[in-house]
């Protein structure tokens, strides 16, 4: 039993977590044939809220044909929940020397126990607007290209997909650009 | 209802995973995108390895069906490359610097943090902005 609630505190190994994370492209394809994505979610919300008198020819179709994905991110939240909050790590994240010393370098304290720093994160009007402001991209970049990382670089690349390798380089080299240039840039 | 009890336990394996990857922290993804830790690297190969393997048994298999017995697609992403690449670099923007793509955000807004609701609520808006953009976009 104790070394079972361990087990579900601890960070897990990537090859632990990857292939569960795997499964889900055959689990989907077997339980209703179904394709893992996430970021589709974002549509079908903003199909759900869109006011009739603004309606978007893009968001004007039946979104409760997809229930079935908005319960799954209703349980992506409940796992992040059980796994953030009720069986949270009690050690703050073991990042390597070279990684501590970049951060340092731009000024983020030694990380605790949180996900993400606490100089990006907390709620104060700077930082809300500065993580809005970024959403916009992810959520107005992942539509564009039909997906996100689970989507295309999980699902697509999975089942041999062109365009998500196209997708799937553009994500890493908007990713490398930002997390090395914009980054140090805006953040410190 | 039943019928989608499967869809709630694999989304909530999933988001459970994704916080047990620390796929969700934004420290690990700078360590990524900064080649400092194999460690995210091999939960997106491993990943996409655990998929092929799966998607190939399903294809192989003789008996191509659901639980439920609709028969099996794989699924087929629409021709293009403009659109793929424009919208992954802009996605990739994002990613960059705010550490959490669509599946840890939702995972991170079930922990309560209100920096992840805020990059919801960016993303949705960012969402709605394609949607209304996307004719005049190259695709």
């Amino acid at each position: 039993m104790e070394t079972l609630l361990a087990g579900l505190r601890a960070p897990w190994p990537w090859y632990v977590a990857g292939p569960l994370i795997g499964l889900m492209v055959p689990l989907m394809l077997l339980i209703g044939n179904r394709s893992f994505g996430i970021s589709s979610n974002l549509r079908h919300l903003c199909a759900i809220t869109q006011p009739r008198q603004v309606a978007v020819d893009f968001f004007r179709y039946d979104w409760k044909e997809h229930t079935w994905s908005l319960v799954f991110v209703i349980g992506t939240m409940l796992g992040g929940y059980l796994a953030g909050v009720v069986f949270a790590n009690p050690q703050p994240v073991q990042l390597t020397p070279a990684a501590l010393a970049m951060l340092q370098s731009w000024g983020f304290a030694v990380p605790g126990r949180e996900f993400a720093p606490p100089e990006l994160f907390d709620p104060n009007v700077r930082n809300l607007t500065f993580l809005f402001a970024a959403g916009v991209l992810v959520g107005f970049g992942t539509r564009y290209a039909g997906g996100c990382t689970s989507g295309h670089a999980i699902t697509g690349l999975s089942t041999l997909q062109l365009g998500s390798l196209y997708a799937v380089l553009g994500i890493f080299a908007g990713g490398l650009f930002s997390s090395w240039v914009l980054a140090p840039l805006l953040l410190r | 209802m039943t019928r989608y009890l499967p869809y709630l336990l694999a989304g909530t394996l999933f988001g459970f995973v994704l916080v047990k990857a620390e796929a969700a922290s934004w420290y690990r993804i700078q360590e990524m995108f900064h080649f400092q830790n194999f460690h995210l690297f091999g939960v997106m190969l491993s990943a996409i390895a655990c998929g092929f393997i799966g998607v190939q048994m399903i294809k192989r298999s003789r008996q191509r069906e659901t639980l439920d017995g609709q028969p099996i697609a794989i699924p087929e992403k629409p021709a293009g490359r403009k659109n793929y690449i424009y919208g992954g670099l802009t996605f990739g923007l994002g990613w960059g610097v705010v550490g959490l793509c669509p599946g840890p955000v939702f995972a991170l807004v079930g922990t309560g943090s209100i920096g992840a609701i805020a990059v919801l609520a960016g993303a949705l808006h960012g969402t709605w902005l394609y949607g209304a953009l996307k004719d005049k976009l190259p695709h």
